[in-house]
């Protein structure tokens, strides 16, 4: 294996830890303003992600820092092209990690809330964003044969693209429900688990809505045959058994399955891709691939000596984290946010 | 306005804005941890108070420093993508390892030790926050590394109309970086310092007797920062005596030296009229040869003289930095180091003289000179960062083909207005809750909840 296919899966695998764990504290936090029917069951469902949100949050950063690192064109023509989605993205994820910072330290009313609102609108606008991304990028982007982007904002939203943004949202809502149901007791856990509940077919019918878009907008007929393989068709039954594990109230095992479905399908969505990773609808011939986009051969050599050494630890110590963190919030835990 | 120009002041305001909060965080995780080490070590609740005062605002300083980061790693992407393309092969790396590194460890130890008071043993507890600090000053170190590549490009191979790496290790060790390095860590430490010298005061004036959270405070912050002042003006003057032959321009510039003289004398006062020629000035003879040679012969070089080298060498154009900014920017920092320096000599002098205690004359000094390191800081950048004009990678790539062709100007207008929107809006909430926290007694507050029994854990239910 090339040390381009080792950067392309390696990029695969932070867009998944960023997908799978901040999965779930969007999804937390897009509920806020529905399960969070006073102040404090509010600050319970905060703190059920208080220690790791910030965590999670670094995954995205890693993964665009590999981007630009192992494929400098690929940063470079997927951000400029994102621009506006790219900027809402950080206005958002700027208020909403101030927002859990700063909230719980003034007690007036309206202070809380307006940081209750930039936490829901901060959860809500990123994984709508980076599922019209990945969306965009599967389908095929105006790119000229300099690796620039021609087209405007309004060529990103197109109905496909807002599905996948929608199906990132509602996978986020579901997982974030069900993580809620594995950290919280009582009154707070029951709504946690209606509403996976009522998540669930929202998520599997979007999921087939995008699935649809899929086969009709990218290339993975030619690239995984009208079968598409063992990965994709996983993840969607995952999907399918969560919705029996929640039923079942077994909460770790529902947990497990919709991580399983987040995983796949950003699998499914870089198998599709591969070995593109950006592809132009001008001309095939332009599309970015993981070999006119990458790095020199030493510097994709250094770097995976780098990510070889220091992702198992990151992985080591985040998982730890979790492990110090497994206690429920209930209504005597002390809050720190 | 064209794209360039919005997208360098969209750098600016952004860059300047996140490092309002990089330095303190840099300064005052060590000093935390200091304080907490004291802690585990006497078991006395005077530190505890101490560590949990400064972390409260360590805390709310460290959130704005890291979201206003995020933008930081995406701007050179969205902005200077053609930048991107031409160094990634070699920018990208610094970058990607900061994030695997350092924004990995800070991030998830941070989290453990806010939410870990009640969690962990009281040594991995103090561990975590060593690990903070570690882990920003490390987040420093890789950032810098990448900025060095853009002062003084070392490792390198022009090929395929773009700069390969040839040598990590080159590039990790650029000679850029044993100045630069050293002067952000110092600057750190005065900020922390003179944050904590100024809250100090200010409770100090206000009740000077039973105060020990802030006369340790104080005491504390007078020796690290003796530590961090006289750092940056030892790394600030080799930064100097090594710019000389790297970036000669930039040293010039600072001057407002336009002609090339030996031996060279240091401005105190110019004012010229930006083509060339003084209209006035007082220059302390063979000072400037002295400082930046170690001599006092010796030829510092003018700006014509360097522009009409450049223009031989790379062909006609301006390559002559904004001097109205480099010149003000140097004497500001260097103006409010030396300053900092004498306040901190004096604050040294009150600890040892044990006067914390009876209100001394000068002491409310230490409120108003907070802003002081924020000036220097954001001064020392804009030398840095003008100074190296026209240049966005010194001596390789000019700024004008760096900037994204597939932005248009109208959409950096609305980006540059958003973020100095929400930045504004933010800086304002950011202000409150420190003078609140800032304000307070220092005192534990009472707890609001008993630690609850442990409930079902995740697994097994």
């Amino acid at each position: 294996m090339d040390l381009n296919i080792i950067w392309f899966v390696l990029i695969a695998v932070l867009y998944i830890g960023f997908f799978l764990l901040e999965g779930f504290d969007f999804g937390v936090g897009i509920l806020l303003p529905f399960l969070g029917k006073d102040d404090k069951t509010r600050r319970m469902m905060i703190n059920t992600i208080g220690p790791h949100w910030d965590g999670n949050e670094v995954w995205l950063l890693t993964a665009g820092g590999a981007t630009f690192a192992a494929f400098p064109h690929w940063y470079a023509t997927m951000f400029s092209a994102f621009y506006l989605a790219l900027f809402l993205l950080l206005l958002t994820l700027i208020a909403r990690g101030v927002a859990f910072e700063f909230r719980s330290k003034d007690a007036h009313p309206r202070w809380r809330a307006v940081w209750d609102w930039c936490i829901f609108v901060g959860s809500l606008v990123p994984p709508l964003l980076l599922g019209v991304a990945f969306a965009n990028m599967m389908r095929g982007m105006p790119i000229d044969a300099t690796m620039t982007y021609t087209g405007g904002f309004f060529n990103l939203l197109n109905p496909y693209a807002l599905v996948t943004g929608l199906m990132a949202v509602a996978l986020c809502v579901l997982h974030g429900a069900i993580f809620l149901s594995l950290k919280t007791t009582g009154a707070l856990q029951e709504a946690s688990r209606k509403t996976a509940w009522r998540a669930w077919p929202a998520a599997i019918a979007l999921v087939i809505l995008a699935i649809i878009g899929t086969y009709l907008s990218t290339e993975i007929v030619s690239h995984l045959g009208i079968n598409p393989g063992i990965e994709p068709i996983a993840g969607f039954v995952t999907l399918l058994v969560a919705g029996y594990f929640i039923r079942k109230k077994l909460d770790t095992w529902a947990f497990v399955m919709t991580g399983l479905t987040i995983a796949l399908t950003v699998v499914t969505a870089f198998m599709i891709l591969f070995p593109q990773v950006m592809v132009s609808s001008t001309d095939p011939a332009y599309s970015l691939t993981i070999y006119n986009a990458a790095s020199s051969p030493y510097t994709l050599r250094v770097m995976t000596i780098v990510a070889l050494i220091f992702v198992p630890i990151v992985l080591g110590y985040q998982i730890w984290s979790f492990w110090v963190f497994r206690e429920r919030i209930t209504e005597e835990s002390v809050l720190e946010y | 306005m064209d794209v360039m120009t919005l997208a360098r002041l969209q750098f600016a305001v952004t860059t300047v804005y996140h490092f309002f909060f990089v330095p303190l965080t840099l300064g005052l995780s060590i000093i935390v941890a200091l304080m907490q080490t004291l802690y585990v070590r006497t078991n006395r609740e005077v530190y505890k108070d101490m560590t949990k005062f400064w972390g409260k605002l360590f805390v709310i300083n460290f959130a704005m420093g890291v979201v206003t980061g995020i933008v930081q790693e995406f701007q050179f992407g969205m902005n200077w993508s053609e930048y991107s393309r031409f160094v990634g092969d070699i920018f990208g790396a610094p970058l990607a390892i900061e994030a695997l590194l350092a924004f990995f460890l800070e991030s998830t130890f941070l989290g453990l030790w806010i939410f870990g008071w009640d969690k962990l043993s009281k040594r991995v507890h103090l561990l975590s926050i060593w690990l903070v600090a570690i882990a920003s000053n490390l987040s420093a170190l890789w950032i810098l590394i990448a900025n060095s590549f853009m002062q003084q490009p070392v490792g390198y191979v022009i090929n395929n109309g773009r700069a390969e790496m040839t040598d990590f290790f080159a590039v990790v060790f650029n000679p850029n970086i044993w100045t630069q390095f050293p002067h952000v860590i110092a600057s750190g430490l005065t900020t922390a310092a003179f944050f904590i010298l100024g809250i100090s005061a200010y409770h100090l004036l206000r009740r000077p007797q039973d105060n020990a959270v802030f006369q340790r405070s104080f005491q504390i912050a007078a020796i690290v920062g003796l530590l961090g002042t006289v750092g940056v003006v030892m790394s600030g003057h080799s930064q100097m005596q090594h710019l000389v032959t790297s970036q000669p321009m930039k040293v010039a510039a600072a001057e407002a030296l336009w002609q090339t003289e030996d031996p060279a004398g240091l401005s105190l006062l110019t004012i010229g009229n930006l083509q060339g020629q003084e209209v006035f000035s007082i220059r302390i003879p063979s000072l400037l040869s002295l400082l930046a040679l170690d001599q006092l012969q010796g030829t510092v070089r003018g700006i014509n003289d360097l522009q009409a080298e450049f223009e031989q060498n790379f062909g006609p154009g301006d390559y002559t930095p904004p001097v109205f900014i480099t010149y003000w920017s140097f004497r500001a920092m260097v103006g409010a180091g030396i300053l900092m320096l004498v306040a901190n000599v004096y604050a040294l002098l009150l600890v040892m003289g044990e006067q914390l205690g009876d209100k001394p004359k000068f002491l409310r000094f230490f409120i108003w000179l907070i802003p002081l390191p924020y000036i220097a800081n954001t001064t020392g950048w804009f030398l840095t960062e003008f100074g190296r004009y026209p240049w966005i990678v010194y001596g390789l790539m000019k700024l004008e083909n760096a900037v994204s062709i597939s932005v248009s100007s109208g959409m950096v207008i609305l980006s540059l207005v958003g973020f100095t929107l929400i930045y504004g809006v933010l800086m304002v909430a950011t202000i409150y809750l420190m003078l609140k926290y800032g304000r307070q007694s220092g005192q534990p507050e009472p707890i609001e909840a008993p630690v609850g029994a442990p409930a079902v854990s995740l697994i097994g239910d």
